[in-house]
């Protein structure tokens, strides 16, 4: 392994472990809609993400579950600023990003990366693989002389399990979870210390998601990343994560450690969601008890009063159409937003 | 009892640039009135080409069937002329797909789209068919029909697209519906909604179901019987259980130890199926699934084994399939 790697893993283990590397504080992203423009019509807001607070321990991963619309991507955008945040702090490694000028940001940008859902158009289809990998690591200019940078995409390219080869291809001649691949080896090349992980496997076929798992948790090992692993399937989530935080309607529904939360789901809605999805064995799954939930995810254009997963909760009751419940600590280490508990 | 549908040694081509593409290549199943059938693998594998070739709806001239039956009620729906397999589409055999958003008209209401094949299959006049229109959205769970009625599609969520795309493939009381990926545009919590109501109308109605999908747990929630397809080919076929419980093709096993189980211990590692999906324009000589498969052996690479009985009705195409379970227990054990 090179000297820039074993680096990178040095500076990783010599961090402490255990220390928060992220911290979400009341993060909220508002998007406006309508409103002026030539047909003018009624503005609008849609609270996307809705007052979500989080942090992340150095090495550790962080599942963030929920259904589409439920505000987990933005909230991965607004930590990587693509999104700026509509209030609230994002502290990483200590400073609030929110606060920082562009130039700044841009050096802090380097620790923080992100593999896209996509691999089909998160790749530019006019670059090889090679170039699609150097091009952050000269535009950062962290490895300035050209032959090294092809020796450090070649690197890449064997972290992420492709061969040297590759680095000449387009990512047409690639298959999905090869690209999928490719955009790990991109991300890795800025040495991130936090990987915003945004469905990473959930466009791959079912025998090709099991490979992109392990490399991303050999990844972890190896380099002592961080990952905020963003996806929709409690399986996969349950398998990676250390801490999985649930979401719904832009916000959080219930925290914990992975133990907890698959064992003894605390929340409502957390314990609608483990029992919709289907077991791959017919014994177990004619035996299981279902709680099917009723009706559809509100439009968070207008979101529910008070709790806003009221109207299908199954132990709702007239409290919760008017307290917006505050997430706590239930059990030790253990935060749900539920009156009821 | 007898067979509803039966598919005989149906091949489905594509004519492609890189070659010639056998998306189905010489395939048998069949469903019994009333059951649920799964056809389950992974992009590319043919099940959709085959649910399109039931329907004879696979895109000329580029796609074609070139060999085989589909007997349907004991009529070979290959050989009838145009217009009357148009009477049996929508009408015998409705099909749900998998886009709810693509697969309805977006300028027509969806009363129009509802009403019309009550209309033209079963002859109804303007009032009965709104009539049997709002029934069966009730079936469906779509409350306050009749402004419903009105509406277009953009004004549905996806979950209620779905819930129309249903409602549309049930309007006619077809013997059997083929559900392409019905669920995998939705969320989790609406899957489970979708799922239970397909099956609680299929057992009322008495409709006969074809499940087309990739996940393996929807499938062993539902499906009595499970087809398993891999690069054009039935590799397994069985009972829901006897596959689950006793997967006989390596590829079978391979899809079941590499999901991670809500129901089980987290595992230090998942145990992926190795390699690519095969290029179906280049596929080897022998097995398919040979150059990605842990049990191969040397006959594998030059002969492709033919789906032969394992156990009575289970069926398995692989040359070790016999000796399947206890080289995986081995494996295993191994393992631990």
């Amino acid at each position: 392994m090179s000297a820039v790697l074993e680096r990178a893993r040095a500076d990783a283990q010599s961090a402490q472990a255990g220390e928060v590397i992220l911290e979400v504080r009341n993060l909220v992203k508002h998007f406006n809609i309508g409103g002026g423009g030539l047909l003018g019509g009624q503005p609008a807001v849609v609270k996307a993400v809705d007052d979500v607070s989080f942090s992340i321990r150095r090495g550790e991963t962080l599942g963030l579950v929920g259904e589409s619309g439920c505000g987990k991507t933005t909230t991965g955008r607004c930590i990587l600023m693509l999104d700026r945040p509509t209030s609230g702090q994002v502290i990483f490694e200590g400073r609030d990003l929110t606060t920082l000028a562009p130039a700044e940001l841009r050096a802090v940008r380097r620790k923080i990366q992100v593999i896209f859902q996509d691999p089909y158009s998160s790749l530019d289809p006019r670059m090889t693989v090679g170039q699609i990998i150097a091009e952050p690591i000269a535009v950062h200019g962290i490895v300035r002389e050209r032959k090294a940078c092809n020796e450090r995409v070649q690197e890449l390219l064997s972290a992420a399990g492709l061969l040297p080869a590759m680095a000449d291809r387009y990512p047409h001649e690639l298959s999905g979870g090869q690209r999928q691949r490719v955009g790990i080896a991109r991300a890795l090349a800025m040495e991130p210390s936090l990987i915003v992980c945004d469905e990473p496997v959930s466009a791959l076929d079912v025998s090709i998601q099991a490979q992109i798992i392990n490399l991303l948790e050999s990844l972890q090992n190896r380099f002592g990343l961080t990952y905020l692993f963003v996806a929709h399937d409690l399986s996969v989530v349950r398998h990676i994560s250390d801490r999985v935080a649930v979401m719904y309607l832009g916000k959080i529904a219930e925290i914990t450690d992975r133990v907890s939360l698959y064992a003894e789901p605390l929340h409502p809605y957390t314990k609608a969601l483990l029992s919709a999805v289907p077991i791959p064995d017919p014994v177990v799954e004619a035996a299981r008890e279902r709680m099917v939930l009723k009706g559809e995810v509100p439009s968070p254009l207008n979101p529910p009063s008070g709790c806003v997963f009221h109207p299908r909760c199954p132990i709702a009751i007239e409290e919760c159409e008017r307290a917006v419940p505050a997430v706590k600590e239930v059990r030790p280490g253990h935060y749900a937003a539920c009156i009821r508990l | 009892m007898e067979n509803l549908l039966e598919v005989r040694h149906l091949s489905t081509q594509f004519a492609t640039g890189a070659g010639i593409v056998r998306a189905v290549d010489d395939v048998s199943w069949d469903v019994k009135p009333g059951e649920t059938v799964a056809l389950v693998g992974e992009s590319g594998c043919g099940k959709s080409v085959s649910a399109l070739s039931i329907m004879r709806l696979v895109a000329a001239p580029a796609g074609r069937i070139t060999a085989g039956q589909i007997l349907f009620k004991g009529r070979d729906l290959l050989t009838l002329p145009d217009h009357e397999m148009r009477d049996i589409r929508g009408k015998d055999i409705a099909m749900v797909f998998q886009e709810p958003m693509t697969s309805l008209n977006p300028v027509l209401t969806v009363g129009r789209q509802l009403t019309e094949p009550c209309e033209i299959h079963l002859g109804m006049p303007p009032e009965q068919s709104r009539a049997r229109a709002i029934e069966i959205l009730g079936l469906v769970g779509i409350s306050d029909a009749g402004r419903r009625l009105r509406q277009y599609p953009h004004q549905f969520s996806g979950g209620m697209r779905q819930r129309l795309m249903i409602a549309m493939s049930l309007s006619c009381n077809p013997a059997l519906v083929l559900a392409d990926e019905p669920t995998t545009a939705l969320d989790v919590t609406i899957q489970a909604q979708i799922l239970e109501l397909m099956k609680g109308l299929s057992q009322r109605l008495g409709a006969a179901m074809l499940i087309i999908t990739h996940n393996l747990g929807v499938v062993a929630r539902y499906a009595d019987r499970v087809n398993v397809m891999y690069a054009g080919k039935i590799v397994e076929h069985g009972t829901a259980r006897e596959i689950y419980a006793d997967p006989r093709h390596p590829y079978t096993l391979g899809l079941l130890r590499s999901v991670p189980r809500l129901d089980e211990p987290k595992r230090e590692k998942l145990a992926p199926i190795q390699g690519q999906p095969p290029d179906l324009t280049r596929l080897p000589r022998g097995c398919a699934f040979a150059p990605r498969c842990a049990y191969s052996i040397a006959r594998c690479a030059t002969e492709i084994p033919p789906l032969g009985a394992v156990d009575g009705s289970h069926l398995s195409a692989c040359w070790v399939a016999r000796d399947l379970r206890e080289r995986a227990a081995a494996d295993a054990k191994a393992a631990a």
